[in-house]
């Protein structure tokens, strides 16, 4: 798949100071003149301040870690998971697409987000506040279908829950995380009943914490 | 059916406490330093003796990777966890980085001391925010007690762990392309020999492991390798995480022995098939890279690495992906054709241009839009790049395509069928 940047960029880039002492706390982990393996963090970092990657972001993690801007370059292109171009300033629906998540109804997923945000992936809602793509496996395929926002998981999804969730969004309501028919994890339906545990607070942190 | 009492991650769900306090109620960090007192070759043997296979995927012996490690201390040690989990059907190790993070870390300590490494690093997949929260969060507790660290549980040993994680890259749960992601790179794997036994993560000797199986390690020391080996059947030992997805009333992740038969673990667990067992259709039982297997198969299937291998199919990962006879096959194994077309790294020209090719006469197998030769054509194409990449992905991505065709060739030509006299119908009117 080919992947470029944005034609559109900011002027620049500076990490918010919480997120710099965050940073220079992350070159730590790794052996003398191995800063380089911090790369994706960091990176990762820049686009939960910014909600993507921009050029200036790059150049300035070159700059930090000391590595020539085009090897931060072809690892910002290579992962998928680093946007290259402004998302929903809301939130923007991953939706799971593959096969686990397909059985049990992700195409009726994609349709919702076609008719309420944009017919085609990777576009803004008209007010900007949106936006959806379709994803590879997430990884939660005991709790299919799943849409991942930001850094959370929204699983269990039906056509309706699903609609209330981007109603949610709109709203600005801060819809809880996790399974929307009451399971606590990927337990079986049945032990749900026998235990059930409040979810601590921290469980449900808000969507966007990092944002400047 | 496992009993409760042979069970090894008592939390997989997350009901209980899951701070270390919690932690240590169910017997994880009790004592570990009179494990790592017994000596590495003892903790190495320990699991050679257990018969544990890898749960990553591909059912390699545990122990026996573990000595491969050199002996000397040249160099820096390594042991790298992949938990970059993204087999679609697998949700596994999941739950143990959100819910049983104490056991993979004390699991790290152990191996890693075993063969001499001084530092862990576990590479968590970059969607998996929230368990990599709860990870960082177990690391921290488990410094602040000092069983981490300088003097690691008192032992006079020092060995660091650190959480690392990736962006959306399938690929980076092949091993050495893990290694390139930690490096910085792009994850593309690297060319073996040299192993990562001999040159690894930053030229290092370093060990890649599943999430689960060093997580289940501090239990087979304490419980004893015979424990371990007498649960499941010869040479598939043990316990397993399985996790069952697609067409179950109870889609779920359990714990359960080796070898059981797939039919008791869809109904004991999952509620069974939607509308009972005689509405299955099929069953990839190892995530998606590992042909299917069709009903008639499945009515007698044990899960292990053995059972499912006479069956030109595999354990895998352990993820149940169940099918009814609703589903669309052809279109299901497409799906994964597509998941492959999206993650091959493009190093290598079979699986670049390959994986193309597949998804797009796939594509067109759906519809019926095909002629029957294009089926034998897409079985040669699967072969042509089976074994002619560097990594895996190319092999994972031929297997799904020659496992329909095995078994569903009949559906597939009649959808030709079907599709070329609707044409002929559509042109005379």
């Amino acid at each position: 798949m080919l992947r470029r940047l944005s034609t559109d960029q900011p002027e620049k880039f500076n990490f918010t100071k919480v997120n710099l002492n965050w940073a220079k706390a992350q070159l730590k982990k790794y052996p003398k003149g191995r800063q380089a393996s911090a790369v994706i963090p960091i990176l990762w970092r820049a686009q939960e301040q910014e909600g993507w990657v921009s050029k200036p972001a790059i150049e300035f993690v070159a700059d930090f870690l000391d590595m020539p801007e085009v090897r931060v370059l072809e690892v910002a292109t290579f992962y998928f998971m680093f946007h290259l171009k402004p998302v929903g300033s809301k939130a923007h629906f991953q939706v799971c697409g593959t096969t686990p998540c397909m059985l049990r109804g992700s195409e009726e997923l994609m349709n919702v987000c076609k008719a309420r945000i944009n017919e085609k992936q990777h576009s803004l809602s008209t007010d900007g506040s949106m936006s959806w793509e379709e994803v590879e496996c997430l990884g939660g395929c005991a709790n299919a279908p799943l849409v991942q926002i930001g850094s959370d998981y929204f699983e269990d999804l039906d056509k309706s829950s699903f609609e209330k969730l981007i109603a949610d969004v709109e709203e600005d309501k801060s819809p809880v995380p996790g399974s929307r028919t009451g399971r606590f994890s990927s337990e079986p339906a049945s032990m749900t009943k026998k235990y059930s545990r409040k979810k601590s607070s921290s469980e449900n942190a808000s969507i966007e914490r990092f944002r400047g | 059916m496992l009993k409760e009492k042979d069970k090894i991650f008592l939390n997989i769900h997350g009901f209980h406490d899951r701070s270390i306090k919690g932690v240590m109620s169910r017997g994880c960090w009790n004592d570990t330093k009179a494990l790592i007192s017994k000596g590495p070759d003892h903790i190495i043997k320990t699991i050679q003796d257990s018969g544990l296979r890898g749960r990553g995927g591909a059912g390699f012996p545990t122990g026996l990777k573990w000595s491969f490690m050199p002996k000397s201390n040249e160099k820096p040690k390594y042991l790298v966890v992949n938990a970059d989990e993204s087999e679609p059907g697998t949700c596994k190790d999941r739950e143990i980085l959100r819910h049983e993070p104490h056991s993979l870390l004390e699991g790290c300590l152990l191996a890693g001391i075993a063969m001499g490494c001084s530092a862990s690093y576990i590479y968590i997949r970059g969607e998996y925010v929230r368990e990599r929260e709860q990870l960082e969060v177990a690391i921290n507790e488990a410094y602040e007690k000092g069983f981490l660290g300088k003097n690691a549980c008192k032992t006079g040993l020092s060995f660091d762990i650190y959480s690392h994680h990736g962006a959306g890259a399938y690929i980076c749960g092949e091993e050495t392309a893990l290694l390139e992601s930690l490096e910085g790179r792009k994850g593309m794997p690297r060319m073996k020999p040299p192993f990562p036994a001999g040159a690894g993560l930053y030229g290092c000797p370093t060990t890649v492991n599943n999430v689960e199986s060093i997580a289940v390690v501090p239990t087979i020391l304490r419980r004893g390798s015979g424990w371990f080996s007498g649960l499941g059947r010869k040479n598939n030992h043990g316990t397993k995480l399985f996790a069952i997805s697609g067409h179950v009333n109870s889609p779920c992740v359990v714990e359960e022995e080796m070898s059981i038969s797939l039919r008791e673990l869809i109904d004991k667990h999952c509620g069974g098939v939607m509308s009972g067992w005689d509405n299955l259709k099929a069953v990839i039982p190892g995530g998606a890279s590992v042909p299917l297997i069709p009903k008639s198969v499945c009515d007698d299937a044990l899960m292990d690495f053995d059972w499912l291998k006479e069956q030109r199919s595999g354990l895998g990962t352990a993820a149940v992906i169940v099918m009814d006879q609703s589903t669309d096959i052809i279109k299901a194994i497409w799906r994964l054709s597509k998941f492959y077309k999206h993650e091959s790294c493009g190093q290598c020209t079979p699986c670049r241009e390959g994986t193309g090719w597949m998804m797009r006469i796939m594509e067109r197998l759906v519809i019926g839009q095909a002629s029957v030769e294009e089926i034998d054509m897409l079985v040669e194409i699967t072969k042509q790049v089976e074994g002619h990449t560097i990594c895996a992905l190319g092999d994972a991505a031929a297997w799904p395509i020659q496992g329909l065709m095995r078994h569903f060739r009949n559906e597939v030509e009649d959808r030709i069928m079907t599709y070329s006299s609707q044409k002929a119908i559509q042109a005379a009117e």
